[in-house]
């Protein structure tokens, strides 16, 4: 259920952005979420439900997934991260915190930990739409 | 795109009274033994305490303190674990016994996934140990948590010194409280540090005699809290 503190989080950018931007009413939140995390779309989507305040009653949530693309920073490698391919325990801390894949993930053509994650790293807000106070 | 996180960091932190980042301008002056001896005496005097271990390159509080065996529980975020008192949290619960190679935009994004998602709820303090340096935690600390404030432990050495120098003139420069400098692994009666840290218009708070005994209290956190260090932590806790 740690997904539900990054629910928390987009709503509370979103309503952030609603009120900025003058919106009395959202209408469409879109998500993108990094592969690297391993979110639980199911777990996102429901905790946004019971999350989300009367001005986007509603709103829809849509939630694209990136896949986690990795540059390595040595011999400019790229890979995408599958993790399939890990044990288990590293997968899970990477879920809790992306930036632990340096402890576990290496280049694979050159051994090194020195990458850089160049898409699909976590959660980010990718747009807001809604009505505009002054449309009425 | 927005990144989301910075937006519930602030309530994260809400029922937290006093988060004291533990600083220094270098390493190796014992800003983790003093942050979680810190920590320990507050707890010990009934306060709610947590510990957040920043140093993510090489997190040395769980050895401190002894910590293994515990992690955080998961339950809308992370639910930091209460070990000797203190709710206590570290990168170690992730990386465990491996190296953790953290570039700073690594480091920023670490800190504030964590700061995000970990629920300290009601804290009288949170002690934060950070790394050494001005890097990016410390410039992160200062633009997401509002109240702030530093302790800054120093050597005898002018070479410790001059770096906190530094770290105080940017702390000042920004606004941020300083609480002051503890003066720590002390040999002799010199009194440069404490005129050196008046001279800069902040509070000497205190010194810290060198204590063989420390290294031989690492991991048992009786023997520790039996150390003149710690008795010296004490009395600044209660000035500060």
């Amino acid at each position: 259920m740690h997904e539900w503190a990054l629910a928390e989080a987009v709503i509370a950018a979103a309503s952030e952005i609603a009120e900025k931007e003058g919106l009395k009413e959202v209408r469409e939140v879109k998500i993108r979420v990094g592969e690297l995390q391993q979110i639980e779309l199911d777990i996102l989507e429901f905790a946004l439900s019971q999350l989300k305040p009367a001005k986007f009653k509603d709103a829809k949530f849509s939630i694209e997934v990136a896949k986690a693309e990795l540059k390595c920073r040595v011999c400019g490698h790229k890979w995408f991260f599958k993790k399939e391919k890990m044990d288990e325990n590293a997968v899970e801390a990477i879920h809790f915190v992306p930036e632990i894949a340096h402890a576990y993930i290496k280049c694979p053509t050159c051994g090194s930990p020195d990458f850089e994650i160049l898409e699909g790293r976590g959660v980010w807000l990718e747009s807001i739409k809604g009505v505009k106070q002054e449309d009425g | 795109m927005v990144d989301p996180r910075t937006s519930i960091i602030a309530e994260r932190i809400r029922r937290i009274d006093r988060i004291i980042a533990v600083s220094s301008g270098k390493g190796g002056v014992g800003k983790s033994l003093v942050a979680a001896t810190l920590a320990l005496t507050l707890a010990k005097k009934d306060y709610k305490v947590g510990l957040f271990d920043l140093d993510f390159t090489s997190p040395s509080t769980h050895i401190i303190l002894g910590i293994e065996g515990v992690q955080p529980k998961e339950e809308k975020g992370i639910v930091p674990p209460i070990v000797h008192g203190i709710k206590y949290m570290s990168i170690v619960y992730y990386s465990g016994e491996h190296v953790s190679p953290l570039r700073g935009v690594d480091v920023s994004n670490a800190l504030i996934e964590l700061l995000s998602i970990a629920r300290w709820e009601k804290l009288d303090f949170l002690v934060i140990d950070m790394p050494p340096g001005i890097g990016d935690a410390t410039l992160d600390l200062i633009r997401l948590i509002k109240n702030i404030e530093f302790l800054i432990v120093t050597t005898p050495s002018q070479l410790a010194f001059e770096t906190v120098r530094k770290l105080i003139s940017l702390l000042k420069e920004l606004k941020i409280p300083v609480l002051g400098v503890v003066e720590n692994m002390r040999m002799n009666d010199s009194k440069t540090i404490q005129q050196q840290t008046q001279k800069l218009g902040l509070n000497f708070l205190g010194e810290i005699p060198y204590d063989r005994k420390v290294e031989e209290a690492i991991g048992n956190i009786d023997k520790l809290l039996n150390t003149i260090l710690a008795k010296k932590v004490e009395e600044i806790a209660e000035r500060s």
